[in-house]
């Protein structure tokens, strides 16, 4: 009796058809399409140095994409920001080929005075975005590179207690321009009651604060299976996880883990740990889900809030992308021109400075020789007068002189 | 007195030849030392130990196992909007155990905050401020003129720094600590929550430490050369110098704290438990917090309290008193 009443849109007609027309194909098609192309996923890792974020990128991906750290040796000199480092990895898995950038954010969290840390890992990002914004803007977009940031891996040290300072405010700084992951990184050293209450705080920590970090979203159009597992998914973030790419031997099976020696734990085993889960949700189920997002919000927020800042955008309505290159030309000549007209100026200043002391140098000089001059005419007149009384009749006393031999 | 009398002329006379000189029969000065320890036993010990390291490390956790009792409470308990500490605060709390008629009397003083910040310069200026606060307090007394038979000790005598198990190096804000604390008083540094570190992992960490604390020139507790211009070499001596060695190779201690009991071969020890399996902290192979026990309370607990006293006070003392004369000397002119 109660049967759901169905709107229908009086314009769409369902229509049966009466044979294998052959658009069903269409996912096919897509699908041998871009696995020429090949796809692109860009993962950041941020949080402080010890915290295993090497290791989880060489077991996530299955291969030593970061050579171990070899131990410097202690020196005095420490770096004072954080650098931001990338690698790029090609890696192939049945025909399709990934594209993978890892970017690595080493010194984040390490230093005694850590503010605006956060500083470089956001423009960074903001970086990327205005490349892909530059690239759209282009008259000619045949080669779309596409460097932003689709996934943005925070790790939390397992302290058992809540969000430290420093995680909040990297939160907050970046959660709107970056799908936010936290993980729970080492999680071995936490029992299960303390990942309980760890994670649960967490979660409070980040409602409190107003953080968004990525939902993976649930359709109604998908198999139960595949709801339950997003269900899943969600209600375990942030995911606790484990890395490690040291095989060992359990039973009669090769795992990845970690010994100790109380036990061995297992990297790929869920009751150990949710590293199946993160990858479930980077690689496996999600990766297009976060770049659509990236792509569809978080992209288009960014380039709304610098296109509106920006002064061309008096107008919302005609943005003339031709008038647009020509005024942003102009500013661009104007700035080279103020910026040559300026570079003239010390230069001519400088030349000015460096004129006037030559010139009083000169003086300098000038003066000199002739005070010389006259000191030798004063000379000369000195001694013509002793000659001339020499000659005169030796004064008593004078010694024959040497030398004075021209003078007869 | 008569004048001219002189006044006793003290005579020296040494044994000529040290010749060792036998008792003839019980004398009964060996009881000397049960007499000193009746005495102690009666007075009671003092230790004050001090807790330093950012939180979430396991400090309190470890002092509640350290000293089998729940002393401190650990920092779980705070709430979301509860403001963030913005300086590392000084807690001290005094407890008084007793084992065996011997009674310690306990005080552990720790430093939430310490480190926590995003901006943590100077943030070891109150730990630096109040141990020599406490120095200067005993220095005091010790100058009044009307002083108190026994000086209430509230000198730290013992520092345990907790560094964090990343497995790479120490962090700057360690070493500048270190180095700072290690001048004015005993320093024993622990690697916190060492299960998260293989034991391979565990070495190199060490190794790498040890590296680092040399090439910043900083000298921890145990210190070699303190008693033995005193006393000749005996082979209690060695064993001691033996020992001292040994636990400077141990140093720093790689401890794991937990006040829960899990089953271990039918037996109730002091552990953790997880899925893959399950952490006995009083097992050596584990972890090295029966090591830091024995060294803290039954091997060097006398050392650490002397040391403190006759080293790291003297140093202060001496400070503090020709900084004194120069100031009354330029008053004075």
């Amino acid at each position: 009796m109660d049967t759901p009443v169905q709107i229908i849109d009086q314009t769409i007609t369902p229509r049966q058809l009466k044979g294998f027309v052959g658009f069903s194909n269409l996912p096919r098609q897509v699908h041998n399409k871009s696995i020429k192309k090949g796809f692109q996923f860009t993962v950041m890792v941020v949080g402080e140095s010890g915290l295993g974020k090497s290791t989880l990128i060489n077991t996530l991906f299955n291969t030593s994409i970061y050579p171990n750290k070899e131990p410097k040796e202690p020196t005095n000199e420490t770096p004072k920001t954080v650098d931001i480092q990338t690698i790029t990895a090609d890696i192939e898995e049945n025909g399709v080929k990934l594209k993978l950038t890892i970017i690595d954010t080493p010194g984040f969290g390490d230093y005694i005075n850590n503010e605006n840390s956060w500083q470089p890992i956001l423009e960074n990002i903001e970086a990327r975005f205005d490349a892909y914004l530059e690239q759209e803007n282009r008259v000619n977009r045949k080669r779309l590179i596409d460097t932003r940031v689709h996934a943005c891996v925070y790790f939390i040290p397992p302290t058992g207690h809540s969000l430290r300072p420093i995680d909040i405010e990297f939160m907050t700084r970046l959660h709107h321009r970056v799908n936010l992951i936290p993980v729970i990184a080492k999680s071995d050293i936490l029992s299960d009651e303390e990942i309980k209450s760890f994670k649960s705080r967490i979660l409070e920590d980040i409602a409190y604060h107003n953080i968004q970090i990525y939902q993976p979203p649930i359709y109604d159009n998908d198999d139960a299976e595949t709801i339950q597992e997003n269900k899943d998914i969600i209600l375990s973030m942030p995911f606790c996880v484990v890395g490690s790419d040291k095989p060992f031997k359990v039973g009669n099976k090769n795992v990845r883990g970690r010994k100790y020696p109380w036990g061995i734990i297992e990297v790929d085993n869920p009751e150990h740990c949710d590293f199946v889960k993160l990858r479930q949700m980077l690689i496996r189920t999600h990766m297009e889900e976060l770049k659509e997002y990236t792509n569809e919000v978080l992209y288009e927020k960014y380039r709304s809030q610098k296109l509106i800042s920006s002064e061309v955008a008096n107008s919302n309505d005609t943005l003339n992308p031709l008038s647009q290159l020509d005024e942003e030309r102009r500013k661009h000549e104007l700035k080279m021109k103020k910026m040559e007209a300026e570079m003239k100026a010390v230069f001519d200043q400088k030349v000015h400075e460096k004129e006037t002391k030559l010139k009083q140098s000169e003086d300098d000089l000038l003066a000199k020789y002739k005070e010389m001059k006259e000191k030798l005419e004063m000379d000369r007149i000195n001694l013509q007068e002793r000659r001339r009384q020499a000659e005169r009749g030796g004064r008593p006393g004078t010694p024959e002189k040497k030398g004075r031999k021209f003078f007869k | 007195m008569e004048q001219g009398q002189q006044s006793p002329v003290v005579v020296q006379q040494q044994n000529p030849e040290n010749k060792k000189i036998t008792l003839t029969g019980y004398v009964g000065f060996d009881t000397i030392t049960r007499q000193i320890e009746k005495k102690l036993v009666k007075r009671g010990f003092t230790l004050n130990l001090m807790v330093v390291g950012q939180s979430g490390l396991g400090k309190s956790t470890m002092v509640n196992t350290l000293f089998a009792a729940h002393l401190l409470d650990n920092k779980a308990t705070q709430k979301a909007s509860d403001p963030i500490r913005q300086t590392t605060e000084i807690n001290t709390i005094t407890h008084v155990i007793e084992e065996n008629g011997v009674r310690l009397r306990l005080s552990i003083t720790d430093t939430p905050g310490f480190g926590d910040q995003i901006n943590n310069e100077n943030c070891w200026e109150s730990i630096i401020k109040y141990i020599k606060d406490q120095y200067a307090t005993y220095l005091r007394k010790e100058l009044t003129p009307n002083r108190d038979r026994r000086i209430a000790d509230t000198r730290i005598h013992a520092v345990l720094y907790f560094i964090a198990p990343t497995g790479h190096s120490l962090k700057p804000i360690d070493i500048i600590v270190l180095k700072k604390l290690s001048d004015i008083c005993n320093v024993i540094p622990v690697i916190a929550k060492a299960d998260s570190l293989t034991l391979e992992e565990r070495a190199a960490f060490k190794k790498r430490i040890k590296e680092e604390l040399a090439f910043n020139n900083i000298v921890l507790f145990p210190y070699d050369d303190v008693d033995t211009d005193d006393y000749s070499v005996t082979e209690a001596d060695r064993a001691e110098k033996a020992l001292n060695q040994e636990m400077r190779d141990l140093i720093p201690f790689a401890v794991v704290g937990s006040e829960r009991n899990v089953v271990v071969d039918g037996k109730a020890v002091r552990g953790r438990k997880t899925r893959w399996g399950s952490i006995n902290i009083e097992d050596e192979t584990h972890c090295e917090f029966s090591q830091l026990r024995n060294f803290l309370t039954r091997t060097h607990l006398q050392d650490l309290i002397e040391t403190t006293g006759i080293v790291h006070y003297e140093t202060f003392r001496t400070k503090q008193l020709v900084a004194l004369k120069e100031s009354t000397m330029s008053h004075s002119r």
